[in-house]
């Protein structure tokens, strides 16, 4: 996906930039509201992250001169404000949804999908890897015409391994990306979601490896 | 005497003038013996016993436990007592107002409590000293047998035209007080002189008819009733109506020009032995039931504002300052002068 | 509010205060006017009808070959009882000699000289006399002899009639006095009619309403509406500061906080080492911590701020519940927890503060997603029963562990077994004030079968 990050502090948006990155998405970044403007004017977005403080204006005036437009790229809000206040006003002003920093990059990219869920006419996300087809909107792999809904642990997850094939995933690694930094888990714990994620690909040349003492990977036969 | 009964509570007639404190002269002095508990009310007025007895055992029957001592003086001896003999006497009555009024002005009367108690026409008392119980006309007596065909005199003027017309009928047979002897006389020959200057052309044309003077009001209807007199000038109205006989042919005139009203007062003296029982009898001789009695039974006519209002020349003596004037012993002296010379004239001196 | 500020007297009173006294000072100086008018007036009237009975007198002196002939006139002492039933005396000298009347009647002092009356007063046996002397001149024999008359009368009558006017002037001034008195009152009110239609009309507005005030106001009042409105002004400038002063820092310690967040995840992808991934979720947790204590913090002080200050709206409570139950799903999916909700359809109307029942919806929602274990079911409820609306919300979790809700809806008071969970202690705490604020109730129980179930209970519109 294509995103367009409006973001002035340069060390945070670089930060974003790169996290986004991992997941293989594209970010282009506005330090100020009128470089967002040029963004938008000359590129396509999927989504604008948008911060409200900008040098150059107030993104909640941004945001209402987008929505006048009748611009209907989907807008989630990065607001270091105190959530109560500014929840109805944001949204009031036109915003898909918010975010309020620091944030979970997990949570952000739920959030992400469930916005564009929400929105028709975004551009075609699905990816084919093996024989099978992966849509992370809605969630579902397609294996020989059978699609199979993933629940949210087994979709992050086959995320992370699609991101990569072959590339073999440590447990940490595979756990930092499936569970909160807040929860205490075991290295264990991803078997079990590795385990429904096969199940789930039953039947698909793709399957899941076990490399042993290593971890995990996605292969193809 | 009108009561015979009054012989009855009568316990004793005492003239006895050596047991007397005082160096006035009193004419007669009764006790009415109560119970004996509730003390002795000592009463000097100028009036009867006998007109006044019933009043007194009416008293009496309210305070049985009362013994009542009265005593009968001239209103002169009656102001002397208090004025200049401080006597003890617990209620002063009298006919003479203004000696009456001389006593109250002087402070020789005490107030009387209880008159809040009654709503006395303001002509009938002066302050809460001096208070009349019962008015009286002065009038005229005449005598139908001595008076023959002549008509009744109506005012003094008809009075004075009947002696100049008629003098052989009334020469020698007028009577009047003599004002130097009676301070009743004295009183109605000032108040006479007051209200009109007739009252002299009357006194210098009965001085022409020799008029005989008398020092009360008893001794003209007797001579009158007696044939001596054709008529009594100032005549004691009460006095007049108890004893003359109308089928006798003898008539009492209230002259039209004016009537002169006296007014019988009481007071309480400053010295009273017990005020308090000389206000309780002052109080009950005010009181309805007392004028009730004073009216029926004493003969005597009772404070009545309406008896006033109906006989327009009927003109009460005023209870005031006013009476003062004819106390002063220079004016006395000076109107007595007059007097003399306008009724005794020089021819008649012997 | 305004029973904190009831330590000095009202305006009112002091306005009342001031015209009574006004008034009671006006009514006795009425009464001592009046009184002294009339007594002067009375003891005028006597004196003159004391000092013509004495010319009267005076007028009737004769002198002659054999001395002074005096012929007191009836209507001379009877004037005098005109005005009451006084006492009267007399005296009438010529050079030292009583001629008639009282011999102890006080003189006047000096010679009594002119052909006007004296006055004078004077104590006589018991009683007080007013005097009046006249001095005349007659012949006696040739010779020119001073004759004096004294009058004197006692001031009953006048004491009676300057008593009945005092009584009069003192009905006249209780009278003015208790007019006035109603006037005051009636002038308070409506003198201070336009401070309080002024006062009503700053008190009724909310908490944000920070426009001036444009109401005709009195003149007088004029420079209080001015001042009034230039403190409305600053204080909207500096409320107006706070908050972007509040939103500044707020941006500037959470944006390096959000890089820090971010730099730590991108390190722990790029890590292997054990130690080093401990650290790095270490300072995660602490970000996450410090955020959402700082949150919940300004939340907390705002529910305060509002609890005093609320604007009550009437909503849909419904609708709300779905709103939020909507915006926790991507939160409750990251845990592959599942939200679900039993609302009625129609509208449940409830009177309150948006923002306050958002605040208490999002904390309850929070909490059990928080605390909930992962691939369970939140259950979020809204009943209705007894003038009441009922929200439960319930999750399958660890419980209370033995913890009384009471103890729980104190502030920073967290349960004995969430040491593992970032949180303020302060969530339940804001749901409880806003329930309380709300005229409504809050509890939180132990779930059969485990988990906890919270009620918030709010009276329906």
């Amino acid at each position: 996906m294509r995103f367009l990050l409006v973001e002035d502090n340069t060390d945070l948006a670089q930060s974003v930039q790169t996290r986004l990155s991992m997941d293989g998405h594209g970010v282009d970044w506005a330090p100020t509201l009128q470089s967002a403007e040029d963004h938008l004017g000359s590129a396509t977005y999927d989504l604008i992250l948008l911060d409200i403080m900008l040098p150059d204006g107030d993104g909640r005036d941004f945001l209402a001169a987008h929505r006048r437009a009748k611009r209907d790229t989907p807008v989630i809000v990065m607001t270091a404000r105190s959530a109560v206040t500014d929840r109805v006003a944001l949204l009031d002003s036109g915003a898909d949804d918010y975010v309020t920093k620091p944030f979970d990059f997990a949570e952000l990219e739920a959030r992400v999908r469930a916005v564009l869920r929400r929105r028709s006419g975004v551009a075609q996300t699905t990816r084919s890897y093996a024989d099978l087809v992966f849509d992370p909107l809605s969630a579902t792999v397609v294996v020989n015409g059978d699609a199979r809904e993933l629940r949210n642990r087994e979709l992050r997850l086959f995320e992370v391994l699609l991101s990569a094939p072959d590339r073999i995933f440590s447990k940490a690694q595979l756990c930092d990306r499936l569970f909160s930094y807040a929860e205490t888990v075991t290295d264990n714990a991803i078997e079990v979601y590795v385990g429904r994620l096969r199940r789930k690909l039953d039947g698909s040349r793709a399957r899941i490896e076990t490399v042993r003492g290593v971890g995990y990977r996605l292969t193809q036969t | 005497m009108r009561n015979p009964a009054i012989t009855a509570v009568l316990s004793g007639l005492l003239i006895c003038w050596a047991a007397m404190v005082a160096a006035f002269e009193i004419e007669e002095d009764t006790l009415f013996a109560g119970t004996g508990t509730g003390g002795e009310l000592r009463i000097l007025s100028t009036t009867d016993t006998g007109i006044f007895a019933p009043l007194l055992r009416a008293f009496q029957a309210t305070r049985p436990d009362v013994s009542i001592r009265y005593t009968v003086a001239s209103s002169q001896e009656v102001y002397r007592a208090l004025y200049d003999e401080g006597a003890g006497y617990d209620l002063a009555i009298s006919s003479a107002m203004d000696l009456q009024m001389k006593l109250a002005n002087d402070g020789f009367a005490q107030p009387f409590r209880g008159a809040a108690g009654f709503d006395w026409p303001a002509w009938a008392h002066w302050q809460d000293r001096l208070f009349a119980f019962a008015q009286e006309p002065v009038v005229l007596i005449v005598s139908r047998a001595g008076l023959g065909d002549l008509p009744l005199p109506r005012t003094r003027q008809d009075l004075i035209s009947l002696m100049r017309d008629y003098p052989d009928v009334f020469t020698g047979r007028i009577g009047t007080y003599d004002p130097t002897l009676s301070g009743a006389g004295y009183l109605f020959a000032t108040q006479d002189a007051r209200q009109s200057d007739t009252f002299w052309r009357l006194a210098e044309v009965m001085g022409g008819m020799h008029p005989r003077l008398y020092s009360a009001s008893g001794a003209m209807i007797a001579d009158l009733q007696a044939g001596e007199l054709v008529m009594a000038y100032n005549v004691l109205g009460s006095y007049a109506e108890a004893r003359l006989d109308a089928d006798a042919g003898d008539v009492i005139v209230a002259l039209e020009d004016f009537t002169l009203t006296l007014l019988r007062t009481a007071l309480i003296p400053q010295q009273a032995p017990s005020p308090e029982l000389g206000a309780a009898f002052l109080g009950f001789m005010l009181s309805p039931a007392g004028q009730q009695i004073i009216e029926t039974q004493t003969g005597l006519p009772a404070i009545d504002e309406s008896a006033l209002a109906a006989g327009p020349h009927l003109r009460p003596i005023r209870l005031g300052p006013g009476l003062l004037v004819f106390v002063d012993p220079l004016k006395r002296e000076r109107f007595l002068e007059e007097w003399r010379a306008a009724v005794q004239q020089p021819s008649d001196q012997p | 509010m305004s029973s904190a500020r009831a330590t000095s007297p009202s305006i009112r009173q002091r306005l009342v205060l001031q015209l009574v006294v006004v008034a009671a000072l006006l009514s006795g100086l009425l009464y001592l006017s009046v009184r002294t008018v009339a007594d002067a007036a009375v003891e005028t009237t006597q004196d003159s009808i004391l000092g013509a009975a004495t010319t009267t007198i005076a007028d009737e002196l004769r002198g002659g070959e054999d001395g002074i002939e005096v012929d007191i006139p009836y209507t001379a002492f009877s004037m005098l009882g005109a005005i009451g039933q006084d006492r009267v005396f007399y005296r009438i000298m010529v050079g030292n000699q009583t001629v008639t009347g009282y011999d102890d009647l006080p003189a006047p002092d000096g010679t009594a000289s002119g052909l006007e009356p004296r006055y004078y007063s004077r104590p006589f046996r018991d009683v007080d006399l007013r005097i009046a002397a006249v001095s005349r001149t007659v012949l006696v024999q040739g010779r020119a002899v001073e004759a004096v008359i004294i009058v004197g009368q006692t001031r009953q009558g006048q004491a009676a009639i300057v008593a009945n006017m005092a009584n009069r002037a003192a009905a006249l001034g209780l009278g003015f006095f208790v007019v006035a008195t109603l006037l005051s009152i009636l002038t308070a009110g409506t003198v201070l009619r336009p401070i309080n239609r002024l006062a009503e009309a700053v008190g009724r507005r909310g908490p944000q309403d920070l426009r001036p005030i444009h109401r005709d106001a009195p003149r007088e009042l004029a420079p209080f509406v001015t001042a009034l409105n230039g403190f409305i002004t600053r204080l909207g400038g500096a409320l107006s500061r706070t908050e972007t002063f509040i939103a500044e820092a707020a941006h500037h310690i959470r944006t390096p906080l959000a890089t820090v967040r971010a730099q730590a995840e991108i390190a722990l992808r790029q890590t292997n080492d054990d130690a080093t991934r401990t650290a790095l979720r270490s300072v995660v947790r602490a970000v996450d911590a410090s955020a959402r204590s700082a949150g919940q913090l300004l939340d907390h002080a705002t529910v305060v701020y509002r609890t005093d200050q609320r604007t009550d709206e009437r909503l849909d409570l419904g609708a709300l519940t779905r709103d939020i139950a909507r915006a926790f799903e991507p939160t409750a999916d990251l845990r592959e927890i599942v939200i679900a909700l039993d609302v009625p359809v129609d509208p449940v109307q409830v009177t309150g503060d948006r923002l306050l029942l958002e605040s208490a919806l999002r904390n309850l929602v929070d909490n059990a997603i928080k605390y909930a274990d992962p691939e369970t079911q939140v259950d979020i409820a809204l009943k209705l029963g007894d003038g009441r609306a009922e929200i439960l919300v319930c999750d399958r979790g660890r419980g209370l562990s033995g913890v009384q809700a009471q103890a729980l809806t104190k502030r920073f008071q967290r349960g004995e077994n969430v040491g593992d969970v970032v949180g303020s202690g302060l969530g339940l705490t804001i749901v409880n004030e806003v329930a309380q604020a709300a005229g409504g109730s809050f509890d939180i129980v132990n779930r059969k079968g485990g988990g906890a179930c919270a009620t918030l209970q709010l009276p329906l519109s």
